[in-house]
């Protein structure tokens, strides 16, 4: 189908780029991403998401919006204290793009659910802010081959790396094993800048808009580290691991697994 | 302009009106029309002089299309023939 005058409007500078175009554009209005945790990540990727019209966007999240989000989870507003972050996500989203579609999970993702949940989209955002549902959405998308994006961020760092089925090292690959519950602090224990959930958030924007257009080179085999103090951005080569307990030759992994949350995370 | 050419715009597929627009609408509803077209089929486009008939035929161009003919009206718009080229 024709994109109305309305959306040739709307997606304007997306369609003059000859890497989109109308094609491209038709790409994303076919798409869905789901996004794991309406945080100080899921916050960016979901406002940009629903501004380039992806056509369907999942959110999954269990808490409340809080007082102490808005330094950063900058879809929500002050009004929103206390609602569903989904609810709030939600509403943000719309009122960008009306013309697509939020499925909203109140929920935390686990074991029992996240086959169910990640089976209906294109693309998987990782926004969690703990090593239990990090391992939990890699070991899930591997399983189901669903490509996701992976990061994290803490006090001035972040981090981030894409997975394609088949084509590149998983997270376990280069990680293994979560470690002990308190061993690592949360960005709660530990603080986070606010703008590194934007700096992050955005590029695993960027990863599922060129992954759903099939244009460019994806973050797939590499870690992207971003020190903000130091101003520096490495980049990284990962390896396969053909040993690695879920993508390996032998997986010893054949459904998600629930691992121990650190008390403070939950 | 060659026979072939003038043979070829006698083969219109379709025709658009971007008189009404303004930069960058005027290209991207050009662009957003070639894009429904199949390749060697032949736009017609009415544009206005100016920054219209500067830019249109040249991003064109750079998107890998034809422009076969550009065709002064005479009442400041002029009508463009382009034929696609590339996907």
């Amino acid at each position: 189908m024709a994109l109305t005058d309305d959306q040739l409007q709307r997606y304007s500078r997306h369609i003059i780029l000859k890497e989109i175009g109308v094609k491209g554009q038709k790409r994303l209005l076919n798409s869905s991403v789901l996004i794991i945790g309406a945080g100080g990540l899921g916050a960016p990727v979901g406002l940009y998401l629903a501004a380039a019209g992806i056509g369907k966007i999942g959110i999954a999240d269990a808490d409340d919006v809080d007082l102490s989000n808005l330094q950063r989870q900058v879809i929500h507003s002050t009004a929103d204290i206390g609602k569903a972050k989904v609810s709030s996500a939600k509403e943000s989203m719309l009122a960008i793009n009306p013309e697509i579609e939020v499925d909203t999970y109140h929920d935390f993702v686990s074991a029992s659910n996240i086959l169910d949940m990640i089976r209906k989209y294109d693309f998987i955002i990782d926004g969690t802010d703990n090593f239990p549902a990090k391992f939990l959405i890699n070991d899930a998308c591997v399983l189901a081959e669903k490509p996701f994006s992976h990061a994290g961020i803490i006090r001035f760092k972040g981090q981030l790396m894409t997975y394609a089925p088949g084509k590149s090292p998983c997270y376990r690959c280069v990680f293994k094993t979560p470690p002990p519950p308190d061993a690592v602090p949360t960005c709660k224990q530990a603080g986070v800048i606010g703008a590194m959930g934007g700096v992050i958030g955005s590029l695993q924007a960027m990863e599922a808009v060129k992954y759903l257009t099939g244009i460019g080179d994806l973050l797939t085999g590499y870690l992207l580290t971003y020190d903000a103090l130091k101003m520096e951005f490495r980049k990284i080569k990962l390896p396969f691991d053909k040993d690695c307990a879920v993508c390996g030759e032998h997986p010893a992994i054949l459904s998600p697994i629930d691992y121990e949350q650190a008390v403070c995370a939950i | 302009m060659s026979d072939r050419i003038i043979a070829e715009i006698n083969e219109i597929k379709e025709k658009i009106d971007i008189t009404h627009l303004v930069c960058p609408m005027t290209f991207v509803k050009a662009k957003a029309t070639i894009e429904e077209l199949e390749l060697g089929e032949i736009l017609e486009i009415r544009l206005n002089d100016g920054e219209p008939v500067q830019n249109v035929p040249r991003s064109l161009k750079e998107d890998g299309q034809k422009v076969l003919k550009l065709k002064d009206n005479l009442d400041g718009t002029y009508t463009l023939y382009v034929r696609k080229d590339s996907e």
